[in-house]
């Protein structure tokens, strides 16, 4: 008997523990090395890193432009977002499905490919200007390239995920809060301004830390439209001090990376103070309320929410495709110009794009893969393990996704920039350090559908095969990967979505031979070559409709929530 | 105050009737009480009389104006009527004074008359110094008599309840059923009140609509209802009546008729005008049964004793109809144990009209 208890308990253990390495390796390991270079930079404890940071007058401008950004950003997607997803969520609008899946694509979409695309449309070489001869002159500054630009953009980028949150919020709102105000009396907009939206300050606010948070860490919006006007903001500060200073900065940039994870953790702190200081807590659940009836109004608000998506998502993609079809820069698009020589030069002739495809096809799919085998564990532990600490696991998991991708890449430059000891493995300068920063990024966008698809799945299914007998790695490979194998599935490709496009990890992380995708649409937009990156970007974003598409067919299996785009 | 009357009201999801051929007539003042099974409509029912749900067919008016109806729909806000959810509906954001004076902010009622209004309401419902909390700091009972508060403030012409007690403990509720008496005697104000416990709607109403799978099955005071159901649905649900089938020997005199049950003949209560037929089913209530030793009467076994306390409840099978279930109540000290056989006696009954005079 007692042999079986420790059989038991061994296979418990050996699953914590690995659940335990893997957290330390990809969670814990790089922050606490960020943080030793900051406190102890060189072994001993002192203030120098700091005081070096703080003394630089660069450091101030750019914390000022992030905040400047940031919050205009944010103010912007929340505006946005709050109103469509009222509209969306609440009115007898029409074609809501449709609406909500084309309002929800820029979050898919990679944000230097949007920064890529709105310059595209507004640029003195704007093909789509062009055809209509409303093109500035060539020469003319873009007026994106601009604080306003910048955050008109974040805004655009990020409205989706605000709207994503409230929508989720304004959906569990019991019809009666809604029709006992309409009994008393009160108009729909009354409703709306004395009951709903207070009702949602819980996600509204939610969606503001995210969004903020987003903005803070956001890398290609600034690096396309801020970098050119000289308008740095943190990220692209320390892009630019490591792309000129190499190894040597790291120290200070390591500074900097904190200072921007101390910003986004205000912004997540200040709204958990926010809401601590009231009790918005709906009880009761019930059937969501009856959609408003827009009457005679409804032609007008429908027109309006596609002209909404038409600016913000077709028109852009459009610019891009144009673009990406002429010949070179400032030529105008006609039947003759017309080519597809940029798409064969990307795919085939320029070695370094060539080379990108296949390395982010290979680091998405293995990110993706080890992500989802490894959520089944850890979500395993989170939803169903008894320990108290597993809280704590599922902070560790989240903290380098909720912290800005730079503090991320940073810290792993810090880890690998010397051989790992003992074995001399050398990580730095190799595609391997970019692998580990995705691995360590992205796992908690496959942990958190994983963690949902456990919580939908009666216990009881996992109870009666131990009953039969099977021990846990027995159940876990039977039963219950099996089970959940769906929602992790699309947490998976998610990652790859995501990865496939990244630009600020492996903008900090790339050397010859191991670039991204991201990093040689940057290079060539920055070299001048817009037509090339439009080209890719094109490749990219086709990519993602079609995984969006094929991941739609598995929403029968999921739980509600897993498919962004979806409810 | 006002009347509410419903006129063959039908309301679809999709091709699925939730409310069908539905007409009222609730009288200036009157307490009625829906009552049924769980998924009959009651709700769609309310919903409807409070706008909240557009009716497919059919009229609602309430006083002399037409709420629902062919020419369209008027809004819920404009109605005033004061409804209060099983579910409280509460505003978690609000305190309860700003929850019960939301009617009057909303119509701009000035300040100072709508905090006096406020106070009168919450000493209405013996709520006195209670207006700062949030309802999330009240209790179920609290929480729900603040609901009432916030409907009543507005002086609607016609109030609705949904299962207002349902979410309540025993003790708890029949305080409140008290409550809500008084308030009605007080003032006066039309009542439909749903609810799917009859004690509940017996005890407060002054007509009881059954409804079943959407149909009004009985309109009728809660006596008539007891002693005279319309239907075999409404003899079921009500009191748990026990129906027995039986062919119907003689007209009908003096509101009597005689009629044979399994072998033996009996005279029961019936409708003016009921004509001697085959295939009728009557409704006794387990007090008219009684246990004789010898006499006329149906012979079978007992087939379970329930003990509950002072009494137990036996459900009998006579010889003659060995698929129907006779229950009835023995007081201490209990004899029958399953198995005996026993005499049973049917004292008195309803002839339970036939179906195309429901
Ligand atoms: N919005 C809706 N769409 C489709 N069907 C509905 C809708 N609302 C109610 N129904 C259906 O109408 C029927 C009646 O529902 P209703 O809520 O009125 O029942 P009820 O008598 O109040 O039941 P309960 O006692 O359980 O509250 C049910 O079968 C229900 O499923
Ligand atoms: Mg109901």
């Amino acid at each position: 008997m007692s042999t079986r208890i420790r059989e038991s308990r061994g296979q418990e253990m050996a699953l914590t523990a690995m659940v335990a390495v893997v957290i330390m390796l990809l969670s814990l390991l790089p922050m606490l090395r960020l943080i030793k270079e900051i406190v102890a930079p060189g072994g001993t404890l002192s203030g120098i890193a700091i005081e070096a940071g703080l003394r630089s007058p660069a450091t101030w401008i750019a914390t000022w432009h992030t905040l400047v950004v940031s919050i205009g950003g944010t103010l912007l997607a929340v505006l946005s977002g709050t109103l469509v997803a009222v509209l969306i969520t609440l009115t007898d609008i029409r074609g809501r499905s449709a609406l909500m899946l084309c309002y929800v694509m820029p979050l898919m979409i990679a944000p230097q490919v949007t920064a890529l695309a709105w310059l595209q449309l507004f640029g003195p070489a704007s093909p789509f200007l062009k055809l209509f001869g409303a093109a500035p002159p060539l020469g003319t500054r873009n007026p994106l390239y601009s604080t306003s630009g910048i955050i008109l953009l974040l805004g655009v980028q990020y409205g989706p995920l605000v709207f994503l949150l409230v929508r989720a919020g304004l959906r569990k709102l019991p019809r009666e809060l809604v029709e006992a105000a309409r009994a008393g009396g009160a108009g729909w907009l009354t409703v709306l301004v004395t009951v709903v939206l207070p009702l949602m300050t819980p996600s509204i606010m939610a969606a503001t830390a995210l969004a903020f948070v987003s903005c803070v860490g956001n890398f290609g919006i600034p690096a396309f439209l801020g970098i050119p006007a000289n308008y740095l903001v943190l990220p692209t500060l320390i892009y630019q001090r490591l792309a000129g200073g190499g190894p040597a900065v790291l120290g200070e940039t390591a500074f900097l990376s904190v200072l921007i994870g101390i910003i986004a953790m205000a912004g997540i702190l200040a709204q958990e103070v926010m809401s601590r200081r009231r009790d918005y807590r709906i009880s009761s659940t019930s059937l969501p309320a009856e959609p408003y009836e827009l009457g005679r109004w409804r032609p007008a608000v429908q027109a309006g929410m596609w002209l909404l998506i038409v600016s913000v998502l077709f028109l852009p993609l459009f610019g891009l495709v144009l673009t990406s079809l002429v010949p070179g820069y400032g030529i105008a698009l006609t039947a003759k110009t017309a080519t597809l020589d940029n798409y064969r030069f990307v795919l085939f002739e320029h070695d370094a794009a060539s080379r990108a495809f296949f390395n982010s096809f290979w680091l998405s799919i293995s990110a993706a893969v080890f992500a989802v085998i490894v959520a089944v564990p850890i979500g395993y532990l989170i939803a169903w393990g008894k320990q108290r600490w597993v809280r704590l696991l599922n902070l560790s998991v989240e903290l380098p996704y909720a912290l800005p991708g730079v503090v991320l890449a940073i810290a792993s430059l810090l880890l690998f920039l010397r051989p790992i000891p003992l074995t001399g493995i050398q990580l730095y300068n190799t595609v391997w350090i970019i692998l580990y920063a995705y691995l360590a990024r992205f796992l908690v966008l496959a942990l958190r559908p994983t963690i949902s698809g456990y919580h939908q799945i009666d216990r009881a299914l996992e109870e009666a095969a131990q009953v039969a007998g099977a021990g846990l790695f027995l159940r876990m490979r039977t039963i219950i990967f099996p089970l959940v194998a769906p929602a992790a599935i699309a947490g998976g490709l998610l990652i790859f979505m995501t990865a496939l496009s990244e630009l600020t990890v492996s903008a900090l992380l790339w050397s010859s031979g191991s670039e991204t995708i991201g990093v040689v649409m940057f290079s060539f937009e920055q070299g001048g070559d817009s037509n090339y990156a439009a080209a890719m970007s094109v490749i990219t974003v086709a990519v993602t409709f079609v995984l969006m598409l094929t991941t739609n067919l598995l929403a029968r299996h999921l739980p509600s929530g897993v498919l962004p785009w979806r409810d | 105050m006002a009347r509410l009357t419903l006129d063959n009201v039908t309301k679809s999801f999709a091709d699925f009737d939730a409310v069908r051929d539905v007409s009222i007539d609730v009288g200036d003042g009157e307490f009625l009480a829906v009552l049924g099974p769980s998924g009959c409509g009651k709700t769609t029912l309310l919903r409807l009389i409070a706008g909240f749900e557009k009716v497919t067919s059919g009229e609602i008016r309430i006083g002399n104006e037409v709420m629902s109806g062919k020419g369209g729909s008027v809004a819920p806000e404009k109605r005033r009527v004061g409804i209060v959810f099983q579910n409280y509906a509460l505003w978690p954001h609000m305190t309860v004074a700003e929850n019960i004076g939301y009617s009057l902010k909303v119509a701009k009622l000035d300040k100072a008359a709508a905090r006096r209004k406020v106070e009168d309401a919450l000493a209405l419902v013996n709520l006195q110094g209670l207006g700062e909390r949030r309802p999330a700091n009240l209790s179920g009972g609290q929480r729900q008599r603040v609901a009432l508060a916030r409907c009543l403030v507005a002086a609607p012409s016609l109030v609705l309840f949904d299962e207002p007690l349902a979410n309540l403990d025993v003790h708890l509720r029949a305080s409140m059923e008290d409550e809500f008496a008084a308030f009605h005697k007080r003032t006066g104000t039309t009542i439909v009140y749903i609810t799917h416990d009859q004690a509940e709607a017996m005890a407060l109403a002054d007509r009881i609509a059954v409804m079943d799978h959407g149909r009004l099955a009985q309109l009728a005071t809660p006596r008539q209802l007891y002693r005279e159901p319309a239907n075999e649905m409404v003899s079921s649900f009500i009191s748990q009546g026990i129906l027995l089938p039986a062919d119907v020997l003689s007209a009908e005199e003096g509101g009597h008729c005689k009629v044979r049950v399994l072998g033996t003949e009996l005279v029961v209560r019936c409708r003016t005008g009921e004509r001697p037929r085959a295939g009728a089913r009557i409704c006794c209530r387990s007090a008219d049964v009684q246990v004789v030793p010898d006499g006329p009467g149906l012979d079978g076994h007992v087939k379970r004793v329930i003990y509950q306390g002072g009494s137990a409840r036996i459900e009998f099978t006579p010889s003659a109809g060995p698929d129907l279930t006779l229950h009835f109540e023995q007081p201490d000290p209990v004899m029958l144990e399953s198995g005996t056989q026993a005499r049973l006696r049917i004292r008195s009954g309803w002839l339970i009209p036939a179906a195309r005079a429901a």
